[in-house]
């Protein structure tokens, strides 16, 4: 099964600044063992812009679809047998970038 | 009851566990399995009734609930994606993370896959009562005060989140062993306590049906993994507060505190028991968990003639090392229920004053407060702790008692 590993930062108790090569260190188990499918960091959340064409004219507005304090910081995508790996790689990750991690299994994978 | 009816109750009791964790392997779907078993009994009872109980119910059982399942997913097209789920479950099952030995079995899967810490604790509760203790919805709908349609929604919901996020149908690997058991654990004190300390308006002050269910399924526990010793503990603690149980409500449908519990009435079998699980987890020389401390304190109250006669050095001692455990509010508040009787009523308010903003909304530390100045001739004080807990107590029978203490205060 594919799941989405996100990482959810607190706007308002931001997380410490990434130990260096934790994350990377991480990464590369993750690759070695047969789990990673893909992974990266996201920049801040004022740089992202909300695009919506849903009425056919395509409106762009500036900043995240909804303010909430919780917010994704980044991600990774992998394949695991079933959720006890995923949960147990998911608790990897939340030491690695201390934040806490969001473990959800798609649905499918194109 | 008819004789048949009998068997199958006893059936239902010894065997439903075996066949819908047997089929859940087979079939790799909890949906089918319980439907599929609960179609089996269906069919055993009209089946059973025209050609006589067969020598051995359980396989009758199994292979009916299996050639059911097996009818369903073919009906549903769905043969072919089910085969190949279970075969990867089965695949799961002989990895290198299986352990070996007196926990390869079915029952206890589904006790673990039930009890999965990714569910949320009413989910675990109402699918361990389901699908391990076979309860019926309806049953369990009534043991939780809830509509039938909002228990049995419940019941669908976790069973797909099992499905969707991949929970596995597997005993998990000895690293995660004794905090997942601790899981499993947990949904049976909470269905006891349920049981034990009813709460909703109108309910019976005592529910022997969920104290009895919690019982059951913590012996089967026991008889799955019979080392584990907080699984000992939490039986032993079982075992002894539900000997009790008949001596704790009055007639009148009031609490009975221990002080004035008649002791004959007391079942000693129960205590028996209880007290031999005990002495078996002190001669393991193991360092004792929660529940097997929770169920030292229980033996030395039930090896007491009256509260007098109670060790209570021994009791506070027990807490000391349960706060050393689990060191939060309401472990600290009972223990310095226990120092009142040893260090006296002024000692033990001190102690509980210091927790007033902690469990400034839970009753029972009204109640504790309203003893202790009662005790200490201060009555007006303990008139108003009387009444925080009374309302704040949700189970009847609790504040019926409290209700009348109050007003048998001095003026």
């Amino acid at each position: 099964m594919h799941y989405l590993l996100s990482v959810i930062d607190d706007s308002a108790n931001p997380g410490p600044a990434d130990e260096p090569g934790a994350v990377e260190a991480f990464n590369d188990q993750l690759k070695k063992d047969g789990y990673w499918v893909f992974a990266g960091g996201l920049e801040r959340l004022d740089a992202s812009t909300v695009v919506d064409a849903r009425s056919g004219e395509t409106a762009i507005t500036d900043g995240p679809f909804a303010e909430t304090k919780e917010f994704l910081a980044g991600f990774w995508v992998i394949e695991a047998a079933d959720l006890d790996v995923a949960l147990e790689l998911a608790a990897g990750g939340s030491r690695a970038c201390h934040r806490k991690i969001e473990v959800r299994p798609f649905d499918g994978i194109a | 009851m008819s004789e048949l009816d009998e068997v199958i109750a006893r059936v239902h009791r010894d065997e439903w566990a075996r066949v819908v964790a047997t089929i859940a392997r087979r079939f790799g779907d909890l949906d089918v399995a319980e439907d599929a078993t609960a179609e089996a009994f269906a069919t055993a009872l009209e089946h059973w009734r025209a050609h006589g109980v067969p020598p051995n119910p359980g396989g009758w059982l199994t292979t009916t609930a299996g050639n059911k399942a097996l009818d369903r997913v073919r009906r549903e097209g769905r043969r072919e994606e089910k085969q190949k789920e279970a075969q990867m479950l089965s695949d799961q099952l002989s990895g290198p993370a299986e352990p070996v030995g007196a926990v390869d079995d079915d029952r206890l899967r589904m006790l673990f896959t039930c009890a999965h810490p990714a569910l949320a604790m009413e989910a675990r509760v109402a699918l361990t009562l389901r699908m391990v203790g076979g309860l019926t919805v309806a049953e369990i709908a009534h043991a939780f005060l809830v509509q039938e349609t909002t228990m049995a929604q419940r019941i669908t919901r976790a069973k797909a989140k099992i499905r969707a996020a991949g929970i596995p149908f597997r005993v998990p690997a000895a690293p995660d062993l004794p905090t997942r058991v601790a899981g499993v654990l947990a949904v049976l004190y909470l269905v006891f306590n349920e049981g034990y300390l009813a709460t909703g308006e109108g309910s019976e002050p005592v529910r022997a049906e969920l104290t009895g269910e919690a019982l059951r399924l913590t012996r089967l526990v026991r008889e799955l993994l019979p080392d584990d010793g907080e699984v000992a503990g939490l039986l032993a603690l079982m075992l002894l507060i539900e000997a009790r149980r008949t001596a704790r409500v009055s007639a009148s449908g009031e609490l009975v505190t221990l002080e004035h519990q008649d002791r004959a009435a007391w079942d000693r079998t129960l205590i028996a028991e209880g007290h031999a699980l005990v002495r078996e987890r002190l001669a393991s020389g193991q360092a004792p968990g929660r529940y097997q401390v929770l169920a030292a304190i229980n033996a030395v109250h039930t090896d007491a003639h009256d509260l007098r006669d109670t060790d209570w050095s021994q009791v506070v001692a027990l807490y000391d090392q349960l706060v050393r455990l689990d060191p939060s509010p309401v472990v600290v508040l009972n223990r310095a229920v226990a120092v009142a009787e040893l260090d006296g009523p002024q000692v033990a308010l001190a102690q509980v004053d210091a927790l007033t903003e902690a469990l400034d909304g839970y009753h029972a530390f009204h109640a504790a407060r309203a003893d202790l100045l009662r005790r200490l001739g201060r009555s007006a004080d303990a008139r108003t702790a009387y009444d925080r807990a009374i309302g704040l107590a949700g189970n009847t029978a609790e504040a019926a008692y409290l209700t009348r203490r109050r007003d048998e205060l001095a003026r």
